[in-house]
């Protein structure tokens, strides 16, 4: 079962959460943050290129303009590898764990996966970011030395910041994943 | 349903439409003698609602129908399937078989279900029969896995036999199928390692949590796989060797050449240490010791008094210029390498396995470095170039040290210095800088020679030559060390005269019982004098003052530039060549986790998980990885590099190991 939604992040921007029910057991959410934009790139070009031009009627010496080329691209490409975060996905499947994938703009994937013996409770946490106050959604893990402590908390969707509208959503169905894990040990 | 195929399968009927089937007579006494005992089914604990795992391996996704062999982890939930086992097999002998891995692996190793394979039209005689094997081979629960032909889903059912306490919970369980790579597992190593497990125990009590356990089954069940199709076995088993034993002339001929090899270089290393450390000591105490030994004990006990010079070397001047020589220190760290790579030892874990693996990369990379370093020498005559220049060069840093000094005893930036004193520190260190002209003018016709040969040293390594550099550049500013010496020397006595003369102005003094200042009372005649010489030190300080700057920047600049040469010789030391190249090539061996990926789904079907290994990043591999270095790194802080300029201590850039901590 797949659906799609929009949302907006904490700047205003359009964000899509689709989310697919693969069984009960079995979730995947997936933000898509918004693209690059041509204006934006155009921009840093132009400053860069006229900046260089610049530094060449100093100086008459048109390396300068080659190497204004070459660091352009490079940084093009430096920033679509390690910088543009296009999607963020969560799968979160019980009694197995959570695992959390960023897609790059150039195709490279980062994933975390976390096992659900580690995991205490996903929660929506609030934040100061600069001026603002915002919400965030992340995974407390478990303290293996208190039991009822917290070693680490880990934040999700950082990079695409949802607001509280979509967080409740995730929320929502991750606590009913969750509940099949605390249920057998409340019974028992 | 477990009693009728019993009664079935002791009829000895079976079903005759099967294309293959167990041969009966042997086992119908066996079956007699081990039914599945009530309520009391091994292994039968597990968190009720948990969904059951089945991990399976792609490998035998295509493999005809038969058993399935693995290990089931309760706590999880899991079941680990490690091979599947063909018809036709004789029941007896599949228990056998897996005994005998289970003793030798110590993993929990047992029949976990059956699998079905439907190539042709759908036969329900074998379904029968798939079931009732599972009351020859009882476990709880029993698995059936079964694919269609043509079909990407998979059914999947796990049955309990045993009677559920609660009646609401149906005996059937809900199945998750995650797919693993059987080979990558196994070679796979996890980071951070999981805890071993205790192998005193009979059976595996897995410490390993989590998907560190199913890592842990299938690394330790290696026994398993060792049989594969074209071997005369009584069990005929489908898993990811099954299909031929690989293996490669070139490693198993590397295996074996490997043991006198690594013999014959530890023998050699430790006589050409022994040598050393006996040409180093001319008394002939490790001589003996090291000639004497007959067995490698001794010898590596020479090797280690090699190691701490403050020990053996009784000669002191020499033994103090070898420790202070960074050449040494690396020859010595390379050495110590060595001995560790080729040491006939077996590595404990895979930990000490790549840090052999790393040194002995890092060694060859050096090697290859300095044999290049060398061509590229010798090409066009550079070394008779480099010989020609290096004297002008002296000479001309000469010469701008003595415009430095006619600068400083003129008036320097407008300051007015003392003149005697000025004129006296001045004449001193030009005639130093005469003295240095003079010998390296003695030198110059033997320089060519000795850079030749120096350069030959390149092909043991790109550090040694290296720190040969870095030694030169040393010897060749011997002099302003010595300035910097005399400078640093003289303005530390000034400040700490003035420092005990400001005490008496005061009518202080310095307790050193008490280590605190406390007052005193002077007489006339003492405070007289004391006030005239603090007066006398407070303006002769300028002067001084100006020396010691001067002459501590120019030590500091040759400072920075060894230090930077002994940054590259550090980075070409520790840098784990082998673990990144390894990282490179076959990623699946430094796993820092797994990550899942949802296979094709359709509803009523089990879901399907296919399980990859997610890699180590690279600056995680450098960082676990890391080789340790000869350690001669600056240990002060930026705060008591300044506390003792400012009072004139003498800054020893890196201490070598051995110096004593004050």
């Amino acid at each position: 079962m797949e659906d799609e939604q929009s949302f907006s992040d904490i700047c205003g921007g359009r964000l899509a959460l689709q989310r697919r029910y693969y069984s009960p057991s079995c979730r995947e959410f997936c933000l898509s943050c918004p693209r690059i934009s041509l204006r934006s790139l155009t921009a840093v070009t132009c400053t860069v290129w006229l900046a260089a031009y610049g530094l060449f009627t100093l100086c008459e010496n048109s390396m300068v303009l080659s190497a204004a080329i070459f660091i352009t691209l490079l940084g093009l490409l430096g920033y679509l590898h390690f910088v543009k975060i296009d999607q963020e996905t969560l799968l979160i499947i019980d009694s197995l764990g959570i695992q959390m994938t960023s897609s790059y703009a150039s195709g490279k994937e980062s994933t975390t996966f976390i096992e659900m013996g580690k995991v205490k409770d996903v929660v929506i946490n609030e934040a100061i970011y600069m001026q603002k106050v915002i919400y965030y959604l992340c995974i407390l893990l478990k303290d293996p030395v208190e039991p009822h402590g917290v070693s680490q908390v880990v934040p999700l969707f950082q990079s695409a910041k949802p607001r509280l509208d979509c967080l409740i959503e995730v929320y929502k169905s991750c606590q009913e994943i969750l509940a099949h894990q605390k249920a057998p040990s409340t019974s028992l | 349903m477990g009693l009728v195929s019993r009664g079935t399968a002791a009829a000895g009927l079976g079903p005759a439409r099967a294309a293959v089937r167990p041969r009966p007579p042997d086992a119908v006494p066996n079956l007699i003698s081990t039914p599945p005992p009530e309520g009391a089914a091994p292994g039968s604990s597990r968190v009720p609602s948990m969904v059951l795992k089945a991990f399976f391996p792609t490998c035998c996704a295509s493999a005809d129908s038969g058993l399935l062999v693995g290990r089931w982890v309760p706590e999880q939930s899991s079941a680990v399937v490690l091979a599947v086992v063909h018809f036709p097999f004789i029941p007896i002998q599949v228990k056998e078989l897996l005994a005998q891995v289970q003793q030798a692996s110590r993993v929990g190793v047992a029949v976990l279900g059956t699998w079905c394979h439907r190539r042709q039209e759908p036969e329900e005689s074998l379904g029968h029969f798939l079931e009732g094997l599972g009351a020859i081979f009882s476990h709880e629960p029993w698995l059936q896995l079964c694919r269609e032909r043509g079909s990407k889903f998979w059914s999947c059912k796990a049955t309990h036999r045993q009677v559920p306490t609660c009646p609401a919970t149906s005996g059937e369980d809900q199945v998750m199928l995650v797919f693993y790579d059987q080979r990558k597992v196994l070679l796979s190593q996890l980071h951070p390692p999981a805890a071993l497990p205790d192998r005193q125990a009979g059976d595996a009590t897995a410490s390993a949590v989590g998907l560190a356990a199913v890592f842990d089954t299938v690394a330790r069940s290696e026994a398993l796989f060792r049989s594969d199709w074209f071997d005369e076995g009584p069990v005929r088993l489908s898993h990811w060797q099954s299909e031929g034993v690989e293996a490669s002339i070139l490693v198993e001929l590397a295996k074996w050449a490997a043991g006198p090899i690594c013999l014959l270089l530890t023998c050699l290393l430790s006589l050409v240490s022994a040598a050393s450390a006996c040409r180093i000591c001319p008394s002939g105490g490790c001589c003996f010791a090291a000639f004497q030994a007959q067995d490698r004990a001794r010898l590596h006990g020479s090797l280690h008094g090699f190691m701490r010079p403050t020990r053996m070397f009784k000669l002191w001047p020499l033994s103090f210029v070898w420790s202070k020589l960074s050449t040494c220190e690396q020859l010595r760290h390379r050495l110590e390498q060595l001995t560790l790579v080729f040491s006939t030892q077996k590595a404990k874990n895979p930990t000490q396995l790549m840090r052999k693996a790393n040194m002995l990369v890092s060694v060859l990379l050096d090697v290859a470095l300095g044999l290049v370093l060398l061509s590229w020498l010798h090409r066009k005559d550079r070394i008779g170039q480099l010989a020609d220049a290096l004297i002008p060069v002296a000479d001309h840093v000469a010469e701008e040290l003595q415009h430095l000094l006619q600068w400083l005893m003129g008036a320097p930036a407008g300051l007015k210095m003392n003149r005697a004193l000025d004129q006296v520190l001045g004449r001193f260190f030009l005639y130093h800088i005469h003295l240095w002209i003079g010998y390296i003018h003695l030198m110059s016709p033997f320089i060519e020679c000795i850079l030749w040969h120096v350069g030959l040293s390149a092909c043991l390594g790109l550090t040694v030559a290296l720190s040969i550099l870095s030694d030169i550049i040393a010897l060749l500013t011997f002099h302003i060390y010595c300035f910097y010496v005399y400078g640093a020397r003289l303005y530390c006595l000034k400040i700490y005269g003035l420092s005990s003369l400001w005490r008496l102005f005061r009518g202080k003094k310095w307790n050193v019982l008490r280590q605190r200042v406390d007052s005193c009372s002077y007489d006339l005649d003492q405070l007289f004098i004391g006030t005239l010489l603090f007066t006398i030190l407070v303006f002769l300080l300028p002067t001084t003052a100006l020396y010691y700057l001067v002459f501590t920047l120019l030590r500091l600049l040759v400072v920075t530039v060894q230090g930077l040469i002994h940054l590259l010789v550090d980075l070409v030391n520790s840098l784990p060549l082998y673990s990144l190249g390894l990282r490179l090539c076959r990623p699946y061996r430094l796993a820092a986790g797994v990550k899942f990926r949802v296979l094709e789904h359709e509803a009523g079907s089990p879901l399907r998980l296919l399980m990859q290994i997610n890699p180590l990043s690279y600056s995680r591999v450098v960082h676990t990885y890391r080789l340790p270095s000869c350690g001669c790194h600056p240990k002060h802080s930026w705060g008591s590099l300044c506390r003792k300029l400012f009072f004139g201590e003498l800054i020893y850039p890196w201490r070598q190991r051995g110096d004593k901590q004050d």
